[in-house]
């Protein structure tokens, strides 16, 4: 073996190491939450954690219902404000804007993604939530503000991950329908989205796992009192700010009940991606 | 009306800097099959696309001169491009049926115009299907995918898609490029069909093809017309050296 060789295997085993080192990490998290979380859900049975309505952690009383529906209402908010904002973006920039614009814009929408969380929960509450305090009624702090915040929170994963997707249709589709006497916004509809469409799929449920494991922004904006929302004016409190509001000063078994929080927004966000790598994946292999 | 339904003037055509075509000045004959040939890179497929104004999609696209279909300058301000490009149906070396079902590939344009009559439009599948003899092998087949087809009848559908258009010119690119034998055969003996309701351009890289099909003969090299004439004289007594040498496959 010569000098060269040993340390390309070297260099090999090294990096090796590192990756399991990023791996490793993931499954010394996943364990210990499931430590932790786990047994008070068995103690006192899955049920009364899933559908309980009641959250009294110093009476052993562990309802996640309203927090469940809670995160599940912003999040499906955020993609009604997010999906049909984010997709009109991504389609003017691939299809109708000129070459220079989009080399503009793209970079500009991506930058969306670097604002710190912190700063769109301030932006809302100094903004957003006053307006609708006063435009619409209720506290302002809402599901509605924290859906829209969401919404813009999500616009560039979902942006330029159709964006992505849609410049991968091959431009012989383009050409084919074009030359067919079709208008760009019939192509757009009746050749280009539906051959994107598993890209555009997975766009949005990657902007869901992003919108459900927000914590920061929807802690500032949506009220985060405990009980089930009847209109979309009214606070709520998400699996994520649960877990932060009160894991400072938890213990015993309320901490582990935070920690079963965590369990079951972990599942929820292991199934979204799944989810989204099976449909990136089918797409793929239909190419 | 006049014979000359297409007519280019000094034609040039250019990407960013480099110019693919200099000076064309043709014309188009009603009802004839004009073959275009040359090596590859001599302008004859930028050409076919400045019919229908499909280089405009491409970044850096611009163009001196006229051309004139009818007596309309196409590239005049105002000029309907949709309505263009269904006068002029084309047709791509690569076949590209659309992601759809044959019915669904050969309705589209149908669609896309406006059509809506669930009778019209069977009427119109079944009529250009049948005039390229596709009819027979995919009548029990129409709902399914057409992206299945063989290569040779992904073309032919790309034909019929064309025609469902109701177009007054066909362009093809390169059709028979890919094709064996036989489908290049049966898409030839269609072309000499739709001759009596179309007018066609054929550009091909197969010197051969244009002499079985095409009524007269264009010869493009490095983006310039070097010679036009009836196919016969074209390859029998060419009047220009280089048509001579690059039918006879001394270059190209």
């Amino acid at each position: 073996m010569t000098r060269l060789e040993r340390n390309e295997r070297l260099i090999k085993i090294a990096l090796f190491v590192i990756a399991c080192s990023a791996v490793s990490i993931l499954a010394v998290i996943t364990i210990f939450i499931f430590s932790e979380g786990t047994p008070i859900m068995f103690k006192y049975g899955l049920r009364s954690f899933l559908l309980g309505l009641d959250w009294y952690p110093s009476e052993q009383s562990f309802g996640l219902l309203p927090m469940i529906i809670g995160s599940v209402m912003v999040t499906f908010g955020s993609l009604l404000v997010g999906v049909p904002f984010g997709l009109a973006c991504a389609i003017f920039l691939t299809e109708f804007s000129s070459r220079r614009l989009r080399h503009i814009l793209k970079p500009i929408i991506e930058l969306l993604a670097g604002i710190p969380s912190v700063v769109y929960g301030f932006i809302g509450v100094v903004i957003l939530v006053p307006f609708i305090r006063e435009t619409l009624g209720g506290p302002g702090l809402s599901v509605l503000a924290a859906s829209i915040i969401l919404g813009i929170m999500i616009l560039p994963t979902i942006i330029s991950i159709s964006i992505d997707s849609l410049q991968a249709v091959p431009r012989s589709y383009r050409e084919g329908s074009i030359a067919l006497g079709a208008t760009k916004w019939q192509t757009t509809k009746m050749v280009i989205l539906p051959a994107a469409k598993s890209g555009i799929i997975a766009s949005i449920i990657l902007g869901m796992g992003r919108a459900i494991g927000e914590t920061m922004a929807v802690i500032m904006i949506a009220g985060n009192a405990i009980n089930i929302p009847r209109s979309v004016l009214d606070p709520v409190r998400t699996l994520t700010s649960n877990i932060a509001l009160e894991m400072g000063y938890a213990s015993g078994e309320h901490r582990q009940a935070l920690f079963a929080t965590g369990v079951i927004l972990f599942i929820i966000i292991m199934i979204l991606n799944t989810i989204a790598n099976a449909t990136s994946v089918k797409g793929k292999a239909a190419k | 009306m006049s014979d000359r339904i297409i007519q280019t003037d000094n034609f040039s055509h250019y990407f960013g800097a480099i110019q693919t075509l200099k000076n064309i000045n043709l014309e188009v004959r009603r009802n004839e099959i004009l073959g275009i040939i040359g090596p590859a890179g001599s302008g004859k497929s930028t050409f076919l696309r400045a019919l229908n104004r499909l280089n405009d999609l491409t970044y850096g696209s611009r163009i001196e001169g006229t051309i004139k279909i009818d007596g309309q300058d196409i590239y005049a301000p105002g000029t309907s491009i949709v309505e263009l490009r269904r006068k002029l149906g084309m047709v791509f070396a690569t076949p590209i049926p659309l992601p759809r079902s044959i019915y669904e590939n050969v309705a589209f344009g149908a669609k896309m115009a406006g059509i809506k009559s669930k009778s019209e439009l069977n009427e119109l599948v079944t009529d250009c299907l049948v005039k390229t003899t596709l009819f027979e092998e995919v009548k029990d087949r129409l709902d399914s995918s057409a992206t299945k087809l063989s290569g040779g009848q992904q073309q032919r559908l790309c034909i019929a898609r064309i025609l469902a258009l109701k177009p007054e010119f066909i362009l093809l690119d390169e059709p028979c490029s890919g094709l064996d034998p036989i489908s290049t055969m049966k898409i030839e003996e269609s072309l000499r069909q739709l001759k009596n309701e179309y007018t066609i351009i054929l550009v091909t890289n197969n010197t051969k093809q244009a002499a079985r099909v095409a009524d007269r003969t264009a010869f493009f090299l490095n983006g310039e017309l070097i010679e036009i004439g009836q196919t016969e004289k074209i390859f029998t007594t060419p009047a220009d050296q280089r048509t001579n040498d690059y039918i006879s496959g001394r270059f190209g």
